[in-house]
């Protein structure tokens, strides 16, 4: 629908305060799902460095699998991404069950709940990992 | 009004038509003026609005913009009073839709605040204020709050929103009888009044123009769902519906149902008719 006059503030993209729960969910469920979509090639990418044998690394025990995931795992920031990345995960996972139920026209006058309720535990399963990660244990 | 100025002004021959129109233009806007100074003395409370105003029509006025108007507040008051009260009293020309006053006709669907709205069904009390009124979103406008609905009636006759059984009852007299469980199935569907609030909130619509939107398939599910209809019709409805702008296009935003003046819960029957629709393609062979 094409408009020769600008609408001004109706239709600008500053409105996104005033989203409801279910565009909320909707908004994070796509973006969660792009960023896994990325981090699957980049996982293949970072991976595929990492196959073959050294014949050197071998000889002392190590194989380049194990020394890339070593080396990467030293660094703060990769531990940082991981978090991000079960966060990302986690959410996607269970916005996905929701909407499992809403296909299955189960609860959908609950559905802003179920969306709060995915947030939450996301948010307490994040925590709980954080001693893991940031210990950096391989 | 117009007439009832022209008794009141007293007219000479030497004064030219442009002359008598500029006063009375200028006794009216007097007369006005004062009427609500008085309105807004004697109120309680007084309340703001910002009102949406465009005019293609007229030179000077095809610039959007929004125009204020303070409106004398009393109990009960719906915002479509307090647009009355402006267009009554501030600006004749002010435009916008509206007949029942009563959450029935469906024609004042505004954008208020924020979200899409019946103006007769808001109270101005629960308001923030000011409270700003605009056109419906994703629709052309008109002139000031009036949008152009052929588009979303062009989607709601698409479905062919009519009830159109296989066969009659035996009697001239008859009725064609319903049982209670399959009333109770459509009876939110039935309560539509076309107001064109969810097809307006609607993300997927306003991006895709063909399709059906919210309404058009609730209108669908009212008579898919309906048992006194033939088989051979539903499987008509299913296909209008199951098509590449039908109910797949929805994404589960829950915009529409948040939206909904009559509170249908319209992403349930969307989601209801994608299961039909899969239900009456699965083949087990």
């Amino acid at each position: 629908m094409s408009q020769s006059y600008d609408r001004g503030t109706v239709e600008s993209f500053g409105r996104w305060l005033e989203f409801k729960p279910g565009m909320w969910a909707w908004i994070l469920h796509k973006l969660t799902g792009w960023i896994l979509v990325g981090y699957l090639f980049t996982h293949i990418a970072v991976l595929s460095t990492a196959t073959g044998v050294d014949p050197a690394a071998a000889a002392a025990g190590n194989d380049i699998y194990t020394t890339t995931l070593q080396s990467l795992e030293e660094l703060l920031i990769v531990r940082f991404l991981e978090i991000g990345l079960l966060t990302v995960a986690v959410f996607h996972i269970l916005n996905g069950i929701r909407l499992l139920f809403v296909d299955l026209g189960l609860g959908l006058d609950r559905q802003d709940v179920s969306f709060y309720v995915s947030l939450i535990m996301t948010a307490l399963i994040t925590l709980a990992s954080l001693p893991t990660f940031l210990g950096g244990v391989l | 009004m117009s007439t009832e100025i022209q008794q009141e002004t007293e007219t000479t021959e030497e004064q030219s038509p442009e002359q008598i129109r500029e006063e009375v233009a200028e006794d009216l806007s007097e007369k006005r003026r004062e009427q609500i100074q008085e309105d807004l003395e004697s109120a309680e409370k007084t309340v703001q609005l910002k009102v949406f105003r465009y005019d293609p029509e007229i030179e000077g006025k095809e610039e959007p913009r929004f125009d204020s108007f303070t409106v004398p507040f009393h109990r009960g008051m719906t915002v479509l009073d307090a647009l009355i009260y402006a267009r009554d009293r501030y600006d004749s020309s002010l435009t916008f839709r509206h007949s029942c006053r009563q959450a029935v006709c469906g024609s004042d669907a505004l954008f208020i605040n924020g979200q899409q709205r019946l103006g007769c069904k808001t109270q101005m009390g629960d308001l923030e204020h000011p409270v700003r009124i605009e056109p419906l979103p994703h629709q052309d406008v008109v002139k000031d709050l009036v949008v152009d609905m052929q588009h979303f009636y062009d989607q709601m006759h698409a479905v062919e929103p009519y009830f159109d059984p296989d066969e009659l009852p035996d009697g001239e007299l008859e009725e064609q009888h319903q049982t209670p469980e399959n009333r109770e199935k459509v009876k939110l569907s039935t309560r539509c009044i076309w107001c064109g609030a969810c097809m307006s909130s609607c993300n997927i619509a306003a991006g895709d123009n063909e399709y059906l939107g919210p309404a058009a398939i609730n209108k669908a599910y009212r008579f898919a769902m309906d048992e006194r209809e033939g088989s051979d019709r539903k499987q008509e409805r299913l296909r209008i519906i199951e098509q590449e702008h039908g109910v797949w296009r929805c994404q589960t935003q829950f915009s529409c149902t948040e939206v909904c003046p009559k509170d249908i819960p319209l992403t349930e029957h969307i989601q209801a008719l994608k299961r039909e629709s899969i239900k009456n393609n699965l083949k087990f062979w």
